[in-house]
This record gives C-alpha cells, structure tokens and sequence, in this order.
C-alpha cells in the first residue's frame, strides 16, 4: 500500500519556453533507462530477494515514481501552451497527431515503452547489478539532457534527480556487499 | 576543476571532417570510491541537503562540463 502526498518531490521550475526538450525529456518517462522502468523493475524484483533489501527495493522503486511525477510535470510545463505549429516545429508533429497534449510513454525517437527493457532474473547478484546499471544510465540519461538545455531551473532540478542516481548506485551496491554475506569468514573490515 | 572529471585526449585523423576536440571528458561521480557507506560521514544542512538531493557532501556531484578551454587551451 502507498501513501500519497500532493507535492513533487523536487520544486520543477521551467522559465524558457522551448517545446522541443519536452521531446528530448521524454527520454526519461517511457525510455529503456527511464523512471517507469526503474520503478517497475525494482517494485517486481522484490518478491524475490533476500529480507534484508527487500525494503531497499520499496524505497528506491516508490522514490521513481516520485521522479517520474516530476519529469511528467516538466514534460506538461513544456507543451500545454504550444500550438500545434510549434509543436510541430518542436519534432513533435507526430506525438501530436497519435496523443494531442496527453503525455505517452515513449522515448524520445517516439518508440513506445517496452516491459523488456526490464529483466527479473530471479538471481539476487544479477539483478542488483541490472540495477546499478541502470542507477548509472539514468545518471548519463540526466547529463546528456543538462547538456541539452540552458534553462537553469530546469537544469536544477535535473541535477537534483541526477544525484539521486548516484545515492540509488551506492545503495544498491551496499546491497550487494551485504548479501556477500561474509559472516563465517576470517575476513577484517 | 572539480576532481571528478577525467580526461583524455581521443586519436585526431589529418582528414577530421569537422573541427577535432583534442580533449574529452568523462565524470566519476563519488559513490564509485565507496563500497559501503562508512558510519558518521559528515552531513549537509537539512536544507542544503533537500536542494541537492543528498544529506553526504562525500557522496555529491555537481554535473558541471568543463568547457572547451578549460581543458584544451
């Protein structure tokens, strides 16, 4: 069960008027390395790992969902007041024509979101290293997507969810060290 | 320069169709020096921590691209 809470994580803040990121942030909505994969891939994964990161699993699949709210909105920021036109001239002529204003899960060449971009391998070592991996491509994702823009606020808030990136990295290798499991080891930390 | 970015320097062929970079660069967040976070790491202020989206300073990484002169002048 969840518990909601009617604020975005993260303040989201877009003061340039520039349709076409929309496109390009869309990336991380309904892209292979985006915040739907990860939020789905770690809330299944947990049925299947050990007790001791299970709950690891719920805080950081819950956290994406959060992050995906917060791309949503700056998706919506981007493109609710553009006309057609512009949309058109944004590279989003297409999106328009299939999903007028509504936001859809595809990446940002269009294709739409695919539940194999996600594995359950039913091994603990290998899907926390799915999950580093994927921390590490959406921390890329974010920079590739700073790069693109030079609104500084949204750059912000971008940073903001780049970081947390690389905390879920260092969490879920922690995670990995503890199922090592070395107790009956002659092993000093 | 923030120490988290490395660098180097990409071979250049004599018929480079466009202007080369004669240096790239990639970064190396912090959380890649640490394989389990240690006991009573120093912290961020509540607030300062909220904005950057982490309470460790050891564990931060601003994602700021050198610019172009700065690593090849």
């Amino acid at each position: 069960m969840w518990i909601y809470e009617k604020k975005l994580q993260y303040p989201v803040k877009v003061s340039k008027c520039d349709p076409r990121l929309a496109k390009y942030l869309i990336e991380q909505y309904g892209g292979a390395d985006g915040e739907l994969a990860a939020a789905l891939r770690y809330l299944n994964q947990r049925y299947t790992i050990p007790d001791k990161v299970i709950g690891l699993l719920t805080d950081i699949g819950t956290e994406e969902f959060a992050h995906l709210e917060m791309i949503a909105t700056m998706v919506y920021k981007l493109t609710k007041d553009a006309t057609p036109e512009q949309l058109r001239e944004a590279g989003l002529g297409e999106h328009y024509a299939d999903h007028s204003y509504a936001l859809y899960y595809h990446n940002a060449a269009g294709h739409p979101f695919t539940i194999t971009y996600i594995q359950a391998k039913g091994d603990p070592i290998a899907d926390l290293y799915e999950d580093i991996a994927a921390e590490e491509k959406a921390r890329a994702t974010y920079q590739w997507l700073i790069d693109l823009t030079d609104d500084v606020d949204l750059q912000d808030s971008l940073r903001f969810l780049r970081e947390r990136e690389v905390i879920h990295s260092q969490r879920f290798r922690e995670a990995v060290e503890i199922l090592k499991d070395h107790e009956g080891e002659k092993k000093v930390f | 320069m923030d120490k988290q970015w490395r660098f180097y320097r990409p071979y250049r062929s004599p018929f480079d169709p466009c202007v080369p970079k004669r240096v790239k660069a990639y970064i190396v967040p912090p959380n890649q020096f640490m394989p389990f976070q240690p006991p009573g790491l120093r912290t961020f202020s509540p607030h300062e921590a909220l904005r950057r989206g982490t309470l460790w300073p050891d564990l931060y990484s601003r994602y700021n691209p050198p610019h172009r002169e700065e690593i090849d002048p």
